[in-house]
């Protein structure tokens, strides 16, 4: 151990400036450096919506070919929209609701992570498109509670810690919500079996069906 | 994704009609009905599917589970998985339909998923999927990368020097075993198909997976009333407990009377390249009392004409002890 440190140091020393880098500097500018990259082409491909306002409200009302107006109810808002038909109800809701609690993972109904409830079912929203949810009640991570009013199932993935990185976890929340009303057996295999359109990559399980059971013996 | 127009049907005929200007209901379709999505969204975003026009049926009054007048069962084709498994009526008569269709997927893609189009599930083969590969299914002519490819997973039974693709589902696996009928509305009337004639073997034509033609839509599935005193099960075996597809699955259908099995139907999933009715297997063992020695000789005719690829030989045996298990679970005393 003490050999790895003085090694690491040396190298730090050596390294000149380089021996101010830390870890999270490092990020940082690589976090930096990641949004400008992503941001540039977006930015260039859609100088409409960035810069000029007014083209895109007036892209809006049906100029756009092949687009189609469509009025969702999410977390008890209407919301009218018009669409490209292509979009998905997951890319509708992170990219025009601006509702970017809902994950993209897989985008192919694999991973859960997009998973949202539509008229009180879980749906995975990124295998949906958004026209086909004309007049649906859609509810998100955002809808089901609060920073300060958590719902139960988000305070137990809390104290149950249900989760390392997060990614999934807005996915497994929802999952599990929804889980509350459907037929599932007494059992951890239960939850199990149930959950099992939910990747979590971390490997959180065990603490993730910990909180699952806590909230339904509560409950 | 290609870019498509989007309309909803407000009826049977308008969806039909729509339907009716496509050149094909089968791939390289230019007009596809979307109901619940899990397939057809999954294979426009790689490509495999590229519609010109999409018209959602969601709205068709398609999604009830009736009795039907002599004592079978009525199934719409836009009842959710979900709703079809958790249905009283099938749980009490149909079990091996709800054991199969709970042992599919996930509980989000069962909550979309329509009965319509768990009968049009494609196949997961990789080569399918894959738009750089050869496949006869997705591009007819281009040749089988599966044949010497990735085959672990795929078909010995039903297969061509086309294609060897599995089909997926469970759900048609149940309804096989249960002899269903297809009802479909075509742009020339209504008609009805037994399920066994409903999917086709790819042959020298894998691009044709059903009867299908251009316009038809898929309306219901009547099941016979059930045989009394008959029970079911479903048998799925797989690489991991849940989410995952069949190496090999069985759906038995069984009575037994005097120790001896009266009248048996058995359909397998996971190897052939339609949901594979075990004909030989059922005369094998009607009449017959079951022992060992009645199931190996069923496994053995079931199993007969199987050609196993570069990587999948297991399923043979597989396969067999799969059938074995399940006629064993669907006869002992309850």
């Amino acid at each position: 151990m003490a050999d790895e440190k003085q090694k690491a140091g040396s190298a730090e020393d050596s390294g000149g400036a380089a021996g101010k880098v830390t870890r999270r500097s490092f990020l940082s500018h690589l976090g930096a450096a990641g949004v400008a990259a992503t941001a540039s082409p977006l930015l260039a491909a859609a100088p409409a919506a960035a810069a000029m306002p007014e083209a895109s409200e007036a892209a809006s009302d049906a100029k756009i070919v092949g687009s189609v107006p469509v009025s969702l109810r999410v977390n008890g808002k209407v919301l009218k929209l018009q669409v490209d038909p292509r979009a998905t109800l997951l890319d509708t809701l992170r990219e025009s609701a601006g509702l970017t609690g809902t994950k993209k993972g897989c985008d192919h109904g694999q991973c859960g992570a997009c998973t949202v409830h539509v008229n009180g079912r879980r749906v995975n929203s990124c295998l949906s498109f958004a026209v086909m949810h004309e007049g649906d009640e859609i509810t998100t991570i955002e809808g089901i509670g609060q920073p300060g009013n958590l719902h139960p199932m988000q305070a137990a993935f809390v104290e149950h810690d249900g989760y390392q990185c997060g990614y999934c976890t807005s996915g497994q929340i929802m999952s599990a919500v929804a889980l509350l009303k459907e037929p599932c057996g007494p059992t951890d295999a239960d939850v199990k079996e149930l959950m099992s359109g939910n990747i979590c990559r971390c490997g959180a399980y065990p603490n993730i069906v910990a909180a699952v059971q806590q909230v339904r013996l509560r409950s | 994704m290609d870019l498509f127009q989007f309309s909803r049907a407000e009826s049977v005929a308008q969806a039909v009609a729509a339907g009716a200007e496509s050149p094909t209901a089968q791939q390289g379709a230019q007009v596809r009905f979307v109901a619940g999505g899990t397939t057809l969204l999954d294979l426009m975003k790689l490509n495999v599917e590229r519609p010109q026009r999409v018209v959602d049926i969601n709205k068709l009054p398609l999604d009830k589970v009736e009795r039907t007048a002599d004592g079978g069962l009525k199934i719409g084709a836009l009842v959710r998985n979900s709703d079809l498994a958790h249905n009283e009526m099938v749980q009490k008569d149909y079990a091996v339909l709800s054991q199969a269709l709970l042992s599919g997927a996930s509980a989000q893609l069962r909550n979309m998923a329509t009965t319509g189009g768990n009968l049009l599930q494609r196949t997961r083969c990789v080569y399918f999927r894959d738009t750089a590969m050869a496949c006869n299914k997705r591009e007819a002519g281009s040749g089988c990368s599966a044949i010497g490819g990735f085959n672990r997973m795929l078909a010995i039974l039903g297969t061509s020097e086309q294609c060897i693709a599995t089909n997926p589902s469970d759900m048609n696996v149940a309804l096989t075993a249960l002899e269903a009928t297809i009802h479909i509305q075509g742009a020339k009337g209504e008609r009805s198909v037994p399920i066994h004639d409903f999917f086709v073997v790819p042959g020298s034509t894998p691009q044709q997976e059903n009867v299908l033609e251009p316009g038809d839509l898929i309306t219901y599935v009547t099941l016979p009333a059930p045989a009394a005193g008959s029970k079911s099960v479903y048998l799925k075996l797989r690489d991991r407990a849940s989410y995952e597809f069949a190496l090999a699955s069985a759906a038995v259908v069984a009575t037994v009377e005097g120790g001896r099995l009266k009248r048996v139907r058995i359909a397998m999933g996971g190897v052939g390249t339609k949901p594979w009715r075990m004909v030989e297997a059922e005369k094998a063992l009607e009449g017959h009392a079951v022992n060992e020695g009645t199931l190996h000789k069923a496994a053995e005719a079931a199993l007969r004409g199987a050609k196993p690829q570069s990587e999948n030989g297991y399923k043979v045996e597989l396969a067999k002890r799969c059938l074995m298990y399940a006629v064993k679970q669907a006869t002992q005393a309850v």
